[in-house]
């Protein structure tokens, strides 16, 4: 038997986050991750011979500051420009330089006018909404004097903008993006990309309610210091993992890739430790679980020592995955039609309009993916010979992917991979012919490689029945879990997903807080 | 995804006011046409003469039917685990072939029932209830390797009670009885199958409740019958027994405090410690649905209501009167009251509102309303505080039971 002060179940950039940060407070650490490399969704991998490519996510536009401190994380790879956002629709593209279009090329100035005005307001509301995601959510009936302190100054920065610019913040909070988006926007093209963007990973079209919440979420995000940017990292997200994974061992965390969790052990309602596959049984006051809150709760926890109400919570809770992921090897570098070269290096959008992505959303909610679907395109190999030497490789995600497609995805697979390279064709003529290899990953292949429940890299849908002291469900939020010692700090609990670090930094703090 | 999987195992709703398997017997006995709803079924206030009644539990033996108690059978491996994350006592304490009684709470730790737990057999158990708690169940078995059969139609139930219920069993031909103890189970023969008599009751009078299959039901009542009517027993309704009960002690869901689960506004759900089931929670054993909630209630320093037995003034029942304390502050309600005829004292149940019946006990007052003759009679009566059972019987638990 092994005993530590505190162990992290799941070694993606969470757990790596929450077992640094308590390492660097002098707590014996030990990680167990199941799977043979940390931080799995965000490896480089080498899909053919030569081609190298991220494997789930490829931009890093939220990592958080705070965590990059608290972590001493190495962010040599993030040292580049801001990439592009080029949006194409009929016609000629859009390009949004800066954070989130601090410039625009392609649209009427009359429409610059009006997109600045609108990015500003949005800017400004998701800078207010942002003062809350670096914290433990007020949690209602325990508000402490450690909460006041943000709500109070949330307060006041709504005041400073007046009266009216509350009033407006709370008229659009809840509101979708289709109807804000019509209300600011002319173009249809700039329209289509904040569809997509505030709907891209969610089971929800832009016209659902609350869809805007969303594009504030992106907009929370910064990259570089520059709210709202993307950069595509050197040597592609597993130079991230790396540095995160480094960050931790510099710090004292024992690091055990290759050694799944088989269950957490607990007593009379406390975690005492967990079990691992071989049996092994390791002890430790602090048990923190940074895989999927389902998977910790419904899988690795003894049901006798939970609630009824808690289980019935969790298999309510709404984690399945829309999006496809899209690997293809190229041997040459495509041509976006209309796009300038150097714009290719950006996230190439294909989302006409508003009706675009809300039109491939809607057999989505039938259990089937649009014949012409939404996508994102990035061609993380540019400029980067040693991600291909020869040619490109190209990653795409793909909206909407129904998790349980009507017939299965055996074989609604080839089906979907041909109407995205048609799609592609379409934008990029000649780009099918350079094929060297292909892979798409539905979620339910996205859920079995990466371990990710639903295929949902959020770890639980991000809409206001899931948010703050939601998140993940009411009894679990907060970090802290009704199994006492037992911690929550994957993207499932607040503020959420993407590639921030703040679930794990923020249930780190609250674990050091916490009387023993 | 739920739904699905409830439905076909509850359909109750289908058919409004079923009636019970003794239903016919009933029917030919019942003088006063008193039928009520009882989760679904028709049940009796009252046979023929509710003092006569209750008379026959005190004096004589008594029948009640309670085939539309709800009752769930409960198997498998896993079944004590599962049981213990449901109800607040320790099953692994309860040994097969007895019987404990029981609650069970949500995880707020607020109490959705009571009700008695049955362990005829090692793996086997019998969950009987008031309310229908079908789906919470379910819910809570699922990941437990156990089965959860709703039987409260297939199964009748006959409370038997009052001092010659053992002298009735005995005459109807069911033996070996004598050294059934107080909450131990029996299975005997009949018609060629099985009767399961427990020595449990509602009553606080030494009494047995007694199941079998609902085609068993007519004969069963027939055998009883033919052999108890010599000594005294007779059929009774709720109220008869109600007026029993609360001697006894015993508080009922719906009456003396809410489930949780029917509550529609938030204060009235409460915690065991706030319904006086207490005694029932037992923090040593493994986790349970609502222990963590009740064990901070009591960190926080102890219950926000109290449940009392109450000891009123002269003869005046005191259903649903506002309690006061110093005759000024509102201090509490009465749920349940009575005159008692054994103990010819006015006694009721009742909810304070903490600190009254925790830190304040004295200088209570009842606030009495008694229609006479369409006018009020406001009557302020002195309520003092008293232990529960009001009324302990020796023959409850006497072993073998005889004449005392």
């Amino acid at each position: 038997m092994t005993s530590c002060d505190a162990i992290v179940i799941g070694g993606g950039h969470n757990g790596l986050t929450t077992a640094t940060v308590l390492a660097k407070s002098g707590r014996k650490v030990m990680l167990f991750e199941a799977a043979e490399a940390l931080c799995a969704s965000m490896q480089t991998v080498e899909i053919a011979p030569g081609y190298r490519t991220s494997a789930l996510s490829h931009l890093v536009n939220r990592l958080a500051p705070e965590v990059i401190r608290a972590t001493g994380l190495d962010t040599a790879c993030l040292n580049r420009t801001p990439a592009p956002t080029v949006t194409l629709g009929a016609g000629e593209p859009v390009v949004l330089r800066g954070g989130y279009g601090e410039t625009l090329d392609g649209v009427s100035a009359e429409e610059a006018l009006a997109f600045a005005a609108f990015r500003q307001k949005l800017m400004a509301q998701a800078a207010i909404l942002g003062r809350f995601l670096t914290r433990r959510p007020p949690l209602p009936g325990e508000i402490t004097r450690k909460d006041l302190l943000p709500l109070t100054t949330t307060g006041l920065a709504l005041l400073r903008g007046g009266r009216g610019a509350a009033r407006e913040l709370m008229r659009m909070l809840l509101t979708n993006v289709a109807d804000a988006a019509d209300e600011h926007l002319c173009d249809d093209r700039l329209r289509g990309l904040m569809a997509f963007d505030a709907t891209l990973g969610s089971h929800m079209g832009p016209r659902s309610p609350g869809s805007l919440l969303g594009l504030y979420y992106r907009l929370t995000g910064s990259a570089n210091g520059i709210p709202g940017a993307q950069i595509v990292p050197l040597g592609g997200m597993g130079a991230l993992a790396t540095a995160f994974t480094a960050a931790a061992e510099r710090a004292g965390v024992t690091l055990r890739p290759g050694t799944p969790v088989a269950r957490i052990e607990a007593v009379q309602g406390r975690a005492t430790g967990v079990t691992l596959a071989d049996g092994t049984l390791v002890q430790a006051p602090v048990v923190v679980s940074a895989v999927h809150p389902a998977t910790t709760f419904l899988q690795l926890v003894d049901r006798a020592e939970i609630g009824t109400g808690l289980t019935r919570a969790f298999r309510r809770h709404r984690s399945r995955g829309n999006v496809a992921k899209l690997h293809l090897a190229l041997s040459r570098v495509p041509g976006f039609t209309g796009v300038a070269e150097a714009d290719h290096a950006g996230r190439i959008v294909l989302a006409r309009s508003t009706d675009h992505v809300e039109t491939a959303f809607n057999p989505a909610k039938y259990a089937e993916f649009s014949p012409d679907p939404a996508m994102e395109v990035v061609l993380p190999s540019l400029g980067q010979p040693e991600m291909a030497a020869e040619g490109c490789t190209l990653s795409a995600l793909v909206q909407f992917a129904p998790y349980a497609l009507r017939g299965g995805w055996a074989a609604g697979k080839a089906k979907l991979l041909e109407t995205i390279l048609a799609r592609l064709e379409a934008h990029a003529p000649g780009l099918r012919e350079t094929i060297v290899f292909a892979d798409l990953l539905p979620p339910p292949e996205i859920e079995a490689r990466f371990a990710l429940p639903g295929g949902h890299w959020h770890h639980g849908e991000m809409t206001a029945d899931q948010l703050l002291f939601n998140r993940p469900v009411h009894a679990a939020a907060g970090y802290r879990t009704p199994l006492d010692g037992l911690w929550l700090a994957s993207a499932g609990s607040h503020p959420g997903g993407g590639i921030s670090g703040l679930p794990g930094l923020n249930a780190a703090r609250e674990i050091l807080e916490a009387r023993p | 995804m739920i739904a699905p999987r409830r439905h076909p195992a509850q359909d109750h709703f289908r058919q409004p006011l079923t009636e019970t398997p003794f239903h016919p017997r009933l029917a030919a006995l019942c003088e006063t046409e008193s039928w009520y709803n009882w989760a679904g079924q028709k049940a009796l206030h009252s046979v023929y003469d509710e003092e006569l009644e209750y008379f026959a539990i005190r004096s004589t033996a008594a029948v009640f039917d309670i085939s539309p108690m709800i009752k769930y059978r409960i198997r498998g491996p896993g079944a004590e685990a599962m049981l213990n994350r449901l109800t607040l006592r320790d099953v692994r304490k309860l040994a097969p072939g007895r019987v404990q009684y029981t609650a069970w709470c949500d995880d707020a730790g607020e109490v959705l029932d009571d009700g008695t737990l049955f362990r005829p057999g090692p793996q086997e158990f019998r969950l009987c209830s008031q309310g229908r708690h079908l789906p919470w169940i379910l819910d809570t078995a699922e990941g437990f390797d156990c089965t959860v059969e709703d039987e409260s139609t297939a199964i009748a139930g006959l409370a038997l009670q009052g001092p010659a219920s053992f002298a009735v069993l005995q005459a109807a031909g069911f033996s070996g009885l004598e050294t059934l103890k107080t909450f131990n189970i029996r299975d005997l023969p009949h018609e060629g199958g099985q009767v399961t008599i427990s020595r449990t009751g509602f009553t606080g009078d030494l009494g047995y409740e007694l199941f079998c299959p609902a085609e068993a039901a007519l004969s069963l009542w027939d055998r009883l019958w033919s052999a108890g009517a010599p000594l005294g027993l007779k059929p009774i309704g709720y109220n008869a027994l109600d007026r029993a009960r609360i001697e006894a002690g015993f508080i009922v869901p719906g009456t003396d405090f809410i489930a949780t689960d029917l509550a529609l506004r938030a204060d009235r759900a409460r915690l065991p410690d706030e319904i006086g089931l207490d005694w029932l929670v037992d923090p040593a054993k493994t986790q349970f649905n609502g222990r963590r909630a009740i064990m901070a209630a009591r960190a926080k320093g102890g219950p926000r209501h109290v449940l009392v037995g109450l000891e009123v003034e002269d003869n005046t029942p005191a259903v649903g009167a506002i309690l006061y304390h110093h005759k000024k502050r509102e201090a509490g309600v009465v749920s349940s009251a009575i005159w008692s005829p054994m103990l010819k004292r006015n006694i009721a149940i009742a909810s304070l509102d903490a600190p009254y019946g925790s830190r304040i006990t004295e200088d209570l007052w009842v606030e009495i309303y008694a229609l006479r003759e369409l006018r009020y009679h406001k009557l302020m009566k002195r309520a003092r505080i008293v232990p529960r059972p009001f009324l302990k019987l020796r023959r409850r638990t006497v072993t073998p039971p005889g004449l005392v």
